[in-house]
């Protein structure tokens, strides 16, 4: 395996970590809000607060180890990411800012209003959308080198039905994913009413998540025919993150093991986020910049990978740690426990 | 909109971010110290009251650290999205560092949640503030990163430019430039500083404010002792760093002093104003300047006369320079006739004006802080990269810049608002007599 290999691959599961981690954020801010709007939010609230609470710092990191990391191993992606992604970058960045304060604001703050929660639930949904723009734009087509520099086509990009597949789908797998995640979590704090209106929600939103995926599939056939190809060579990874995909709908469907099923749901994920991350090689910026030409020196490259391999050592027990103390801690989970500052 | 207007926008817009990240910034990295302080003092002395002060720091502390984290994610992502050029180049060089900053703020951000939401899990306090020490490492770590890339564009090293290409880097060489040591040693200690005067400023406004509570007179004497200490570190390592400069760059100590001529025994400028190249006003001490650059009186210090115009920092950083300086002196001669006042029972210690004084101190230290970094960061135009890479050549070449700075500034203003707000009500919901008396019920509800 070349360090090219190596680099793109320690991102991209780091951006995977983020997709899941944020999900479950992004999904149960709308989930608390639509509750709220629902008159269901005494069900639910107690949960997700105390699932977030220990955690919502952590997953801003995993966004940022990437995009630091993607500069590190990858600097030309500064030049050509950067120039191009000035103004869906900001907004998702402006949006994130307010997201995370709020939280912090609200829960350690006391600040509490009905319409604050609902423009929070909305805020989580327009994250995804905004920064999964970064994915249509990989595809080529709406960027162009000129003499004024790179310029990217807005018209082009806001009128593709790519762009707004992706959306569509980075939606429907954020309230899916957090779903399952939270039905599960609900389910082990003996909570029977929100283990059930989760469960309900997993099982809705399972089904837009899979139908765009297969979508997409369809619409890069006409876009980018070169990267559908390696798609198809890839398709029994498709065929297992689907069989995945049955099985988590199948325990939810039968109220049966739904740490198992969340298990799988992370499973078809990383199953079908790797599929796409092979089949995109070598570009990350089709079709000016593949991992090739984007790739840092040999020296930097080994370091940035002593220093992850030192870092994982570091992070991976605190993690766990952090798991063990409030994930998989009966009385924090039952809410037996309250020990906040 | 021009290339011109384009490195104009990202540059008050990077200046703005930067300009209120590092309040928080800096708050996030003193404090988590200043915790640990604390619950040691109340674990060593028993002293219910320490470990009191801990807890409601900490829960302020979470606010700030909030809008940080925050902010640190804009102007991550901000590099690339202002100055592509320049990370296109830095990123060959200076990523090791900025990688290891994520590290950093990983392991704060886990230790941080767990020590949160542990605050009454274990019986033995020891245990729990263990978990503040990766926190508050994690915290001086990222600073000590971050200050590591700024070090490198100040005085790049670690590769070769042969024929406009980049080679023989050395990632390790490229982190321990001759600007580290100085410009770490100083970010961490005025940190430290400001916080506890931050802290200072807090506890004094309290006992102003009517509440004559003893747990204000400790967190006063506490925050002030450490302040004092932090402050005479600052004004040492400012010694080194000025050395360095003389060294490394001259042209930004010339400009910060006002020093034309190159000339031996030169004397240091304070004050003053500049008037069509004329330096009025000022008072001059003699000698000050060589020794400031060289500790000695007599020797050479290297004037704007030997720049070429182009490469002269603008001369307004004379004024955040002093700016910086005499808030630096005044906070250490306050903090130390507090600290001795207070040994030495002397009455005045506890007037109205001294603890106005007091109050005033925490805001004026940020204002240091702000004006150091101001005058570290114009100080090395014409520059991005010393030597290397221009600021103009580094920008972005997007037109939409200009909208971009007006939605960030709108951003800062509303997390501005917010955390004050949020923190003002916090404390004032929940004065501490109400929480100590609070805890009292509780303890002998479980003796019951």
């Amino acid at each position: 395996m070349t360090l090219e290999i190596i680099g793109i691959s320690v991102l991209w599961l780091f951006l995977f970590g983020y997709v899941i981690v944020a999900s479950i954020d992004f999904g149960a801010g709308f989930f608390n809000a639509y509750s709220l709007f629902r008159g269901k939010q005494h069900i639910l609230t107690r949960i997700i607060q105390r699932y977030l609470s220990p955690v919502w710092e952590v997953t801003n990191v995993f966004l940022v180890f990437f995009f630091v990391g993607i500069v590190g191993f990858f600097p030309k992606t500064a030049y050509y990411y950067g120039t191009i992604l000035l103004v869906p970058a900001s907004i998702a960045v402006v949006l994130l800012a307010i997201r995370g304060s709020y939280y912090a604001f609200t829960t350690y703050g006391g600040l509490r209003q009905k319409r604050w929660t609902y423009l929070y639930g909305l805020s989580g949904l327009f994250i995804p959308a905004s920064l999964s723009i970064v994915l249509t734009i990989s595809e080529g087509g709406f960027v162009s080198e000129g003499s004024a520099g790179l310029e990217l086509d807005y018209w082009a990009l806001f009128t593709s039905p790519l762009t707004w597949s992706i959306v569509v789908l980075s939606l429907a797998a954020v309230l899916y994913i957090s779903a399952v995640f939270l039905t599960w979590y609900a389910n082990k704090a003996n909570d029977e009413p929100a283990t059930e209106l989760l469960r309900k929600y997993a099982l809705i939103w399972a089904v837009p998540a899979i139908v765009t995926a297969t979508g997409i599939i369809v619409e890069l056939r006409d876009h980018n025919p070169e990267h559908f190809s390696r798609l198809m060579d890839l398709w029994w990874l498709f065929g297992i993150s689907f069989i995945l995909f049955a099985g988590t709908v199948y325990l939810i469907w039968k109220r049966e093991m739904y740490g198992l099923a969340f298990g799988l749901l992370a499973g078809q994920f990383l199953v079908a986020f790797f599929a796409y991350g092979i089949s995109h090689y070598p570009y990350l910026l089709y079709p000016y910049l593949t991992i090739y030409d984007g790739f840092t020196n040999e020296a930097m490259a080994i370091a940035l990978i002593i220093a992850f391999i030192a870092g994982l050592g570091l992070l991976l027990p605190s993690l766990y740690l952090l798991l063990r103390l409030f994930l998989f801690n009966k009385d924090y989970v039952q809410g037996k426990r309250d020990d906040h500052a | 909109m021009g290339n011109e207007e384009s490195v104009f926008f990202s540059r008050v817009l990077t200046e703005l971010t930067l300009s209120f990240h590092i309040i928080y910034a800096t708050i996030g990295v003193g404090i988590p110290l200043m915790i640990m302080i604390a619950q040691w003092v109340g674990i060593k002395k028993q002293d219910e009251h320490y470990i009191l002060l801990a807890r409601r720091w900490t829960r302020g502390f979470v606010i700030t650290v909030a809008v940080g984290v925050v902010t640190g994610t804009a102007i991550g992502l901000q590099l690339s999205l202002l100055w592509p050029n320049f990370m296109e180049l830095a990123g060959n060089v200076i990523a090791l560092p900025l990688f290891m900053e994520t590290f950093a703020f990983f392991f704060e951000a886990i230790f941080l949640g767990i020590y949160l939401y542990t605050w009454d899990r274990f019986e033995n306090q020891k245990k729990h503030m263990l978990l503040l020490i990766p926190v508050a490492i994690g915290a001086s770590f990222s600073a000590i990163f971050i200050t590591i890339v700024n070090a490198f564009m100040n005085a790049p090293q670690g590769f070769d430019i042969v024929n406009g290409q980049l080679v023989n880097i050395n990632p390790i060489l490229a982190m321990f430039t001759p600007a580290m040591p100085t410009k770490v040693a100083h970010v961490l200690s005025t940190a430290y500083m400001t916080s506890a005067f931050v802290l200072a400023s807090i506890g004094a406004f309290r006992l102003l404010k009517g509440s004559n509570h003893i747990y204000h007179k400790k967190a006063l004497l506490l925050t002030m002792k450490i302040g004092l200490i932090f402050s005479i570190a600052t004004a040492v390592i400012g010694d080194f760093s000025g050395k360095y400069l003389a060294e490394y760059q001259p042209e930004k100590l010339a400009a910060a002093e006002w020093h034309f001529e190159t000339e031996e025994g030169a004397p240091l400028v304070l004050y003053g104003v500049l008037e069509d190249g004329e330096v009025k006003y000022a008072i001059k001490i003699p000698y000050a300047l060589s020794i400031l650059a060289h500790s000695n009186p007599n020797a050479e210090v290297i004037g704007l006369d030997q720049f070429p115009e182009d490469e002269i920092p603008p001369l307004y950083i004379h004024y955040l320079f002093d700016l910086m300086v005499t808030i630096g002196m005044w906070m250490t001669a306050l903090s130390l006739i507090y600290v001795l006042g207070t040994w030495f029972k002397m009455r005045f210690v506890k007037s109205k004006w001294f603890r106005w004084l007091i109050v005033l101190g925490g805001p004026l230290s940020i204002i240091a802080i702000e004006a150091g970094w101001w005058f570290a960061e114009v100080g090395r135009q014409p520059w991005i990269l010393r030597g290397i890479m221009r600021t103009e050549d580094a920008a972005t070449s997007s037109g939409q810049v200009d909208l971009m700075l007006l939605l960030f500034a709108g951003l800062y203003l509303v997390l501005a608002i917010g955390s004050i707000i949020v923190l003002t009500r916090m404390f004032r919901k929940n004065p501490v007599e109400q929480e100590l008396a609070d805890r009292e019920l509780e303890k002998e509800g479980e003796l019951r």
